[in-house]
């Protein structure tokens, strides 16, 4: 479709760019994850990065977290492959199936259909920042209760969208739960126990409350 | 995916320098619902990506004697539960609120929704916009139960927009500003049936950014009903939007548009005639759904749109009559 | 051994851990994003192995040209698999893998391999088998009786056509597996149904000793009968660390590649036709079928399907063969296209004599093997009574007036389940900790979970007190989890492994008690005398009298004896109503409520049973309604390789479900009986009997979407 014949594109502004220490360089072998992510972080404040490995911050679960990706990298695969938080599943890596779903400033998204260069400056939670098997949130708890799960796989996922589900509504309907959680597919069929672990938590978390 | 260099622009004017006068060089990202999805299938492999999430001036609804300005940034999640959305353009809230996963009504932007491409999977698989082989378009003969019952080729895919029909029906202009300063085309004239390859089948151009949506005031009643087989994750099969300028309770004139039929969302002037003067009735809206349907060229494999189209429109004005007035 | 321990269930009364629902144990592992995967897993130094597949459905590969992706930095191995002249004989075939230091470049770096092809003709459609040509091939005719003059002196007789398509598994965990290959050592963190025979096999592959591969795997995400020994891509993988120096290869198969080339469903599309009695008695059955597994060979669904004895058959099937990727088993291979093709026939045949069809299943249950006979008559008419028949059936058309109709259907399942070959090590030490060992694997049917019941009954301790490890090829070996045999093995040679450790105990326990082991028995953490509860010391003084020398116990379900034993048998049988309403308008099915009865033995935990039994229901809606792999005869292209045009019920799309457990006490005493398959088989007959009725003509193929059902109404079945 397009030209063979040198980009069009307006040059960069050239004092907005900061080329980087590392850029250029190119990716050389060695164990990428880790090493980068401990890398210091070059970056300047700029408005063009990349193509190449690009120093980032983000802030997962409350803190700062340091990691180089190049702009291409998405964020399930940033927590995935370079953080090693594996909550989050890569499944349809399409933004079709849920399983990838993390908290945006609060609000439930597909983290498959996110960079994680764009998730800086906002407020990333994943299911380990929320809940854990010692402590475990009212949702977690209501899956378990409820069979919720069966290979789980699906269920992180799920789990972050019925939390960002029920912060939205925390007195649901049967008929909501049934219509508020269509971003998420599970294939061994567990959707019975999750609508009874959603109405399950609603009522624990106003429990919580009111005690 | 191909790796990219990501532009991050505080400003429309900074965001506009760094768009290219081509398609295929520079790409906008807003809720990357589609744009990633389209990179990583490399069907889209651009050298820039720019992100206008940081242009204050693309956000909010606001209400005005002019009508509703809805940025380009505001969400579907934001335009379902906006209340003047909600109480003077129904239409628009049941479209943005019919998508059926909370996860992409939080990220998918109005701006990205009217500029995302089709999901046609002949296109998906990188066979082309019009799915072209050897001069033959793959579409006719082959698997097209999701495809066009309208407009005769030679792009058969549908609009996948969900917005557009509401908008179109309510006369809606979206402002497109480029480098050399701002235009405003009407929703119907944005959405374009692409005649060969390189086009587009939408009237922005490489170096634009879609800015806002402007929809007039005026006192209509309208819905948006569409003919969805699953509940959750999945595309309509149909769908229609009715907006209804009433006199008393007959109607003074009418917009009927069909989402999902066509390239473009589907103005049925049929169905706006057959609607003059009448009071909506179930008789009236089955009428007007048959109507609506007129000069339909069903492919192979979907003639039950057909069908379906007829009864969206039939259900979207018996929804809008009971819906509450502006 | 002094005295074999009495390896019987305890009677129903006095169990007090199997027959309860404790909550799944790994659940908050599960629940909180814990359980780590062995597509979560990241070996220090890992590299990312990816796939180049042929976009074509037959081709030759004529040329292939690595070199500019081995010149990329960060890439590590590339390994070519289809070499100039192989012929590929489906899209999605794997002609190269990269490893790299991550996934981008990884990805990258395939596309930069040129690979030139000879694209070739080829059939990627079997629906319409007279397009099939030389690729279909007829197996022999079955006879049974004289179908020919059956149907001269038959009542009645009624022809249908049905078709059930090529669904895939898309398992959310992709296929795949993480290798590492270093000297002489192989290390695998698979994905797969089968720990246990994983690393033997894999070691044949790569002729390495099956004592030098290890595997370990704690979690699987989904197999429902696609993941059984090391694929290809697991010999990638190796070869591709091997070239890398060691490293760890992660391999795992993108979502278009898994729809492609991991496994599917055969399809089957049947005409067939039946012949009978006014008073609703089968007589003749005549089918011929055709389907396809993909390119290679493919069996057909067996038909008639349960009632195997009516006395007049004709059958033949024809398999075609198609290029696409091959078909793998799929939780209880060939019983849904059976199923179906039986079920609606007799469906047909009720409609077509004017008999209820509950009537018509039951009478010609007598059609079904002898010991079943009465379980399907019972079954029949608890689930009309669930699921409200007799007030809510109508004769098929007659569901008044609206655009919405609402109708009723019904349908059966049977399966084997008996548990497969299993070896568990029951460890009891000193300080009275308990540790069973057994190398299994949970699919998320709960097999942690009821492996800890069975150990906590026998031994007369809390749950709580187990510690159970799975999924390493160092424990004893269990077997491969298929054919829904893992149950039923692994509570069989777990009860008798902690029964023979009980034993030990109870030996060095004896002495402090004044009695003989064989008057002791183990009940709420305490060892005491039969008999005389005050005779009793805590399980954690019995312990100690072992000194410093732990138990460890093996037992063993050896399937030839399981019969004499009475722990686990096989023999399922199910029946199911759908009760779902039709918008005639727009031709969309929704379920209301589905009821499903099954048998299945002694249940160990009705909870994680119940699940197993949604879970089949909603994958059977799944594929009722949605599914179906749709391919493209102009490209030679699977046209839904995703999850989007690929459908999957979601969570609003299942109606409301009751399942009935069938644990009548003469079920329960023939023991244990694998529940993974055996209700997932008559979901698309009930689904597509019930729509029918709703709208008065048969929807002949499934899924039933808008487009079939409108064309049904219309009159333009094809």
């Amino acid at each position: 479709m397009s030209s063979k014949k040198e980009p069009e594109l307006p040059a960069r502004p050239k004092t907005r760019f900061s080329r980087r220490g590392f850029l250029g360089v190119g990716i050389s072998g060695g164990a990428l994850g880790t090493a980068l992510l401990e890398r210091e972080a070059v970056a300047a404040p700029a408005n063009v990065a990349g193509p190449g490995p690009v120093a980032i911050t983000l802030n997962i679960n409350g803190k700062p977290v340091n990691l180089t990706v190049e702009p291409r990298v998405t964020l399930v695969d940033a927590l995935r492959n370079y953080l090693d938080l594996t909550g989050a599943k890569k499944v349809c890596d399409r933004a079709a199936c849920g399983t990838c779903t993390v908290m945006l400033n609060g609000k439930s998204v597909y983290s498959c259909a996110v960079l994680a260069i764009d998730a800086q400056g906002k407020n990333i939670e994943t299911i380990e920042g929320i809940t854990s098997p010692e402590k475990m949130h009212p949702v977690s708890a209501a899956f378990w209760n409820n069979d919720a799960q069966q290979c789980g796989y699906c269920t992180p996922g799920f789990v972050m969208a019925c939390k960002g589900f029920l912060d939205e509504h925390p007195n649901p309907t049967a008929d909501q739960v049934k219509h508020g959680l269509g971003g998420n597919l599970c294939r061994c069929g567990t959707y019975m126990g999750v609508r009874a672990a959603v109405l399950e938590a609603a009522k624990a978390a106003k429990g919580g409350k009111n005690g | 995916m191909q790796s990219f260099e990501y532009a991050n622009p505080a400003t429309l004017q900074e965001a506009l320098a760094l768009l290219a006068p081509r398609w295929g060089q520079a790409d906008i990202l807003a809720g990357g619902t589609d744009l990633i999805s389209l990179m990583k299938d490399y069907l889209h492999t651009p050298k820039r990506v720019v992100n206008i999430k940081n242009l204050k001036e693309l956000e909010g609804i606001q209400k005005t004697d002019a009508g509703l300005r809805i940025g380009a940034l505001v969400t579907m999640d934001e335009l379902a539960k906006n209340a003047d959305v909600r109480s003077g353009y129904k239409s628009l809230a049941d479209a943005a609120a019919g998508i059926p996963s909370p996860q992409i009504r939080h990220m998918g932007t109005a701006g990205g929704d009217l500029c995302q491409r089709p999901r046609c999977w002949y296109y998906r698989q990188g066979f082309g916009l019009l799915a072209m082989k050897d001069g033959k378009s793959l579409v006719p003969g082959g698997e097209n139960k999701y495809h066009a019952i309208f407009g005769g080729g030679p792009a058969w895919f549908v609009s996948a927009s969900s917005l557009g029909p509401a908008l179109v029906a309510l006369g809606a202009r979206v402002k497109l500003v480029s480098a050399k300063g701002p235009r405003e085309v009407p929703a119907a004239k944005f959405f374009v049936a692409p005649k060969d390859e390189a086009s587009r089948e939408i009237a922005l151009r490489p170096d634009e950014i879609l800015t806002e949506i402007l929809v007039p005031a005026a006192v209509v009643k309208s819905a948006t009903y569409e003919v969805r087989q699953k509940e959750a994750l999945d595309w309509p099969l149909a769908t229609a939007s009715v907006a209804l300028t009433m006199k008393g309770n007959a109607v003074a004139s009418a917009k009927v548009v069909l989402g999902h039929v066509a390239a473009t969302p589907w103005e049925a002037a049929d169905a706006e005639k057959a609607l003059a003067g009448k009071t909506i009735t179930p008789a009236t809206a089955e009428a007007a759904g048959k109507a609506a349907v007129t000069g339909a060229q069903p492919l192979s494999q979907n003639a039950y749109k057909v069908t379906l189209a007829k009864v969206a429109v039939k259900r979207a004005l018996l929804e809008a009559v009971k819906a509450p007035k502006a | 051994m002094a005295n074999t321990p009495d390896y019987h269930w305890p009677p129903m009364e006095a169990r007090k851990v199997i027959g309860k629902s404790p909550r799944r144990v790994d659940g908050p592992m599960k629940s909180t994003g814990r359980a780590r995967y062995s597509s979560d897993l990241k070996p220090k130094d890992t590299l990312f192995g990816v796939y180049l597949t042929c976009p074509h459905a037959h081709a030759r590969v004529t040329g292939i040209d690595t070199g500019a992706a081995e010149k990329i930095a960060g890439v590590k191995a590339v390994d070519v698999l289809a070499p100039a002249g192989t012929e590929v004989q489906w899209q999605g075939y794997e002609v190269a893998a990269v490893a790299a230091t991550t996934e981008e470049i990884a990805r990258e770096a395939t596309r930069a391999i040129k690979v030139e092809y000879e694209v070739m003709p080829h059939l990627v459609k079997e629906d319409d088998l007279a397009k099939a040509g030389a690729r279909a091939k007829q197996g022999g005719e079955r006879l049974v009786g004289d179908p020919d003059k059956a149907f001269q002196e038959a009542e009645a007789a009624c022809e249908g056509q049905y078709g059930i398509p090529v669904v895939t598994h898309c398992c959310l965990e992709p296929h795949g597996q993480i290798i590492q290959w270093q000297g002489d050592q192989v290390n695998a963190w698979p994905s797969t149904q089968f720990v246990p025979g994983y690393g033997g096999a894999l070691g044949q592959s790569l002729k390495v000793p099956a004592t030098n591969v290890k595997v370990k795997m704690d979690y699987i995400g989904g197999g429902f009968g696609s993941k059984f020994g090391p694929d290809a891509w697991a010999v990638v993988a190796a070869n591709l660390s091997k070239k890398a120096g060691g490293r760890p290869v992660k391999l795992y198969l993108d979502r278009a590649t898994e729809q492609m080339i991991a496994g599917n469903r055969p399809s089957a599309f049947a005409k067939v036709k039946l012949g009978g009695k006014k008073d609703g008695t089968v007589t003749v059955w005549q089918s011929e079928s055709w389907g396809t597994g993909g390119f290679g060979p493919a069996g057909g669904p067996s038909q008639p399907y349960v009632y195997t004895n009516i006395p007049n058959i004709r059958q033949v099937h024809t398999n075609v063969s198609v290029n696409a990727g091959a078909q793998r088993a799929w939780r209880a291979p060939g019983n849904q296209q059976a199923s179906y093709l039986t079920c609606c026939a007799l469906d047909d045949f009720a409609n077509k004599i004017g008999m209820d069809p509950i009537e018509v299943f039951k009478i010609n249950a007598q059609y079904a093997p002898q010991a079943r006979v009465e379980t399907y008559r019972y079954q029949l008419d608890k689930a009309a009574e669930l699921a409200e028949w007799k007030k809510l059936w109508h004769p098929r058309g007659e569901a008044g007036a609206g655009p919405v109709k609402r109708g009723l259907g019904v349908a059966f399942g049977a399966w084997g389940g008996a548990g497969h070959a299993s070896q568990c090590r029951a460890i009891i030490n000193p300080d009275g900790s308990v540790h069973i060992e057994i190398d299994t694997q949970d699919l998320g049917t709960g097999t942690r979970t009821i492996i800890t019941q069975v150990a906590a009954e026998s031994l007369g301790l809390p749950m709580g007190q187990i510690k159970l490890s799975i999924g390493d090829s160092s424990l004893p070996p269990d077997n491969a989890s298929g054919g829904s045999t893992t149950v039923g093995g692994v509570s069989t040679s777990t009860r008798k492994a902690t029964l023979n450790a009980l034993a030990k105990l109870f030996e060095a326990a004896a002495p402090a008690l004044g009695a003989q082991p064989e008057e002791l028995e183990a009940v709420d953490s305490h060892i005491r005398v039969k008999n005389s509860p005050n005779k009793s010391i805590t399980w954690q003084a019995a312990c100690r009298k072992l000194g410093a020398n732990a138990i460890s116990e093996m037992g063993a379900n050896v399937p030839a004896n399981a019969n004499a034993e009475g722990l686990n048998t096989g023999g399922a049988a199910g029946v199911q109503i759908a009760d779902v309403s039709v918008d005639t308008e727009t031709g969309v099915v929704s379920i209301n409520r589905y009821t499903a009865v099954q048998d299945c033995g002694m249940i160990i935990n009705p909870r994680l049973a119940e699940s197993q039994v949604y879970g089949a229901v909603i994958m059977g809606i799944s594929t009722a309604l949605f599914e179906e792999r749709i391919m493209d005869e102009q490209t030679g292209h699977v046209l839904n390789p995703d999850m989007e045009f690929y459908k999957l019920a979601g969570i609003a799309d299942i109606g409301d479900i009751h399942v009935h457990l069938d644990i009548r006490p003469e079920n329960d005493k023939r023991g244990v009986i694998g529940l993974g398959e055996p209700p997932a088989i008559p979901i698309c007959a009930a689904v597509g009997n019930a729509v029918a009725n709703a709208i008065g003509v048969r929807v002949p193929r499934v899924p039933f979407t808008p487009d079939r059902v409108l064309a049904a109404l219309e009159g333009r079945n094809a």
